[in-house]
């Protein structure tokens, strides 16, 4: 079929035009930025080449936010898949009520990031603290008041709010598996298991390319809930990149040095999201 | 096959129990809500003696609940009705014509969506301002501009899968290229604008970032970006605090219940083909 080449731009257009202004045009002044001494006031922004990038280096909250965000996202990875999956496993059971805990185990992704923080600081502050004092539990008491405890406190929040989402995809997938494979394992008397282990997991496979990509890019990209929850205390011991860049560029109105923290995180984002596709497609076709 | 009663009720007990453990915070926060300060310093796992509703009257006020719903509201439905709109129509010319322009430019669209929002939304404030764009009619632009990568690739997933048949047909007939799309293949994409439809609602409904640094000003404010402020002005005031807090999730819960089933189906296909 041969069209005309102005019913394409047409189409295109408004789409076109409000990424191009919206995203593309800010991301190349920002690239340009983050060469620049711009402190967001006035529009002379004098070039000082790969000074920004200098000053990253030796920035040590920089690098303590870059590793506690790694640290966090590694292990709030594993939780949010792990729990996700255990979920599928539980609700694809052929037993009462496991369409009313799908619902019950989805419905924290639909509340936002301000909203769970705040609600979860409440738990954790006034809930978790009345608990302890009232069993004598040491361990409950002080919450958030330190690194450790605002760690655990985030990775119980991200986990809560996306265990469920992983579920709905892990349940999708487990669906999809022919009931023939398990009435198979079964009659050559396969237990419960090894029917998990050798037909559910591998068959699975492809539905955690998916959980680990969206939940590697949502751990690393945290922004709301780290906000709402620690912001970033006690002493910036909490505080993850994303949230870094945010106060660079607002509480110390340095936006060319945030800039360059911005282009950092983009590089590791993109290479850690493109590795994670890459080794997982290759596991893939070899189950 | 029928499990054995004692595995199934043990099964059924575990999913019980986790259920509860994830309402839990939700319970709790209303449990408090009904209470005095006084009653929550004094033991905040009690009952409440009474069911006042004093905290949430107090807080629906201070949230300057009905406008703040209506900014998030109308802000909400009107850009996800426009990324519907510019998504379909560009997702559809970018299947159909199968030129090196229409690679390159859907190559760029996918391709931004690892952009983490903190690379841009300084030149982007900036920009904005010069444009004057920093008000509500603005960031619905802005919802746009972000919002049209995820559903153009959507979009471009499930049009690959639409056969040509009806198009040509039309086509020879001399249907003209708007009639052609409003009139015959958008209405054959209803299953997947549900699905770009419930994504983007979820995104832009709990988006605080981009309306803080956009509409931050009295009258404008969304409700995430309401209740990050009031947090700030009534911190240690748990009372209104979780009053607040449940105001803020009875509308969300009213839509989940309201859409569960398509909500699940928006969230799977929306995984699986982004």
């Amino acid at each position: 079929m041969r069209r005309k080449q102005t019913g394409f731009w047409l189409f295109i257009l408004p789409a076109l035009f409000a990424f191009v202004l919206v995203v593309l045009v800010p991301a190349v002044k920002g690239f340009y930025y983050s060469f620049t001494d711009w402190n967001g006031i006035g529009k002379n922004a004098v070039f000082v080449g790969i000074s920004n990038y200098g000053k990253l280096l030796s920035d040590s909250r920089f690098w303590n936010s870059f590793l506690f965000t790694f640290v966090f996202a590694i292990c709030s990875v594993i939780c949010i898949n792990a729990v996700g999956f255990g979920l599928a496993v539980l609700v694809t059971n052929k037993i009462k009520g496991a369409n009313l805990a799908r619902t019950v185990f989805f419905m924290p992704n639909l509340i936002g990031g301000i909203l769970l923080g705040f609600t979860w600081q409440f738990i954790f502050v006034s809930i978790f603290e009345a608990i302890g004092k009232n069993t004598g539990m040491i361990w409950l008491q002080g919450w958030l008041s330190d690194q450790k405890t605002g760690f655990i406190g985030m990775l119980i929040v991200l986990t809560w709010q996306l265990a469920g989402y992983m579920m709905i995809i892990y349940i999708a997938q487990l669906e999809s598996i022919p009931e023939s494979y398990l009435e198979a394992a079964k009659i050559d008397g396969a237990t419960a298991f090894q029917t998990f282990l050798k037909i559910k997991l591998p068959l699975v496979a492809p539905a955690f390319t998916i959980g680990l990509f969206l939940s590697i890019s949502d751990s690393f990209k945290m922004f709301d809930q780290n906000l709402s929850l620690t912001a970033g205390g006690p002493a910036n011991s909490t505080e993850m990149i994303a949230l870094n860049i945010y106060n660079t560029a607002f509480k110390e109105s340095k936006l060319g040095q945030a800039q360059a923290k911005a282009v950092v995180f983009l590089i590791v984002v993109v290479v850690i999201s493109v590795t994670q596709l890459i080794l997982s497609k290759r596991k893939e076709v070899e189950m | 096959m029928k499990m054995k009663i004692w595995k199934k009720a043990m099964l059924i007990l575990l999913m019980l129990a986790l259920s509860l453990i994830f309402v839990s915070p939700i319970l709790l926060l209303l449990n408090s809500s009904f209470k005095e300060l006084k009653e929550i310093y004094l033991d905040v796992l009690a009952l409440p003696s009474h069911f006042g509703i004093d905290n949430y009257r107090e807080a629906f006020e201070k949230l300057d609940f009905v406008r703040s719903f209506l900014n998030s509201l109308v802000i909400t439905v009107v850009s996800t009705a426009l990324i519907i709109l510019v998504s379909s129509m560009a997702a559809w010319v970018l299947v159909r014509y199968n030129t090196k322009a229409s690679k390159v430019i859907f190559l760029l669209f996918a391709a931004s969506m690892l952009i983490p929002f903190q690379c841009v939304m300084l030149p982007l404030v900036d920009f904005m301002s010069d444009l004057n764009l920093m008000n509500r009619p603005g960031i619905v632009f802005m919802y746009v501009g972000f919002g049209c990568s995820m559903s153009i690739v959507l979009y471009h997933g499930f049009i690959k899968n639409v056969p040509l048949d009806l198009e040509e047909a039309a086509t020879l007939d001399g249907c003209s290229m708007v009639r052609l799309f409003f009139g015959i293949v958008f209405p054959l994409l209803k299953t997947i604008t549900v699905t770009v439809a419930i994504l983007n609602v979820m995104w832009i409904w709990n988006d605080f970032l981009l309306p803080n640094l956009i509409i931050n000003k009295t009258g404008w404010q969304t409700l995430p970006l309401k209740t990050y402020l009031f947090f700030g002005q009534f911190t240690k005031r748990w009372d209104l605090a979780t009053a607040g807090l449940i105001l803020c999730m009875i509308p969300i819960i009213i839509f989940y219940i309201s859409c569960q089933r398509y909500i699940v189906k928006g969230v799977t296909d929306g995984a699986v083909k982004g």
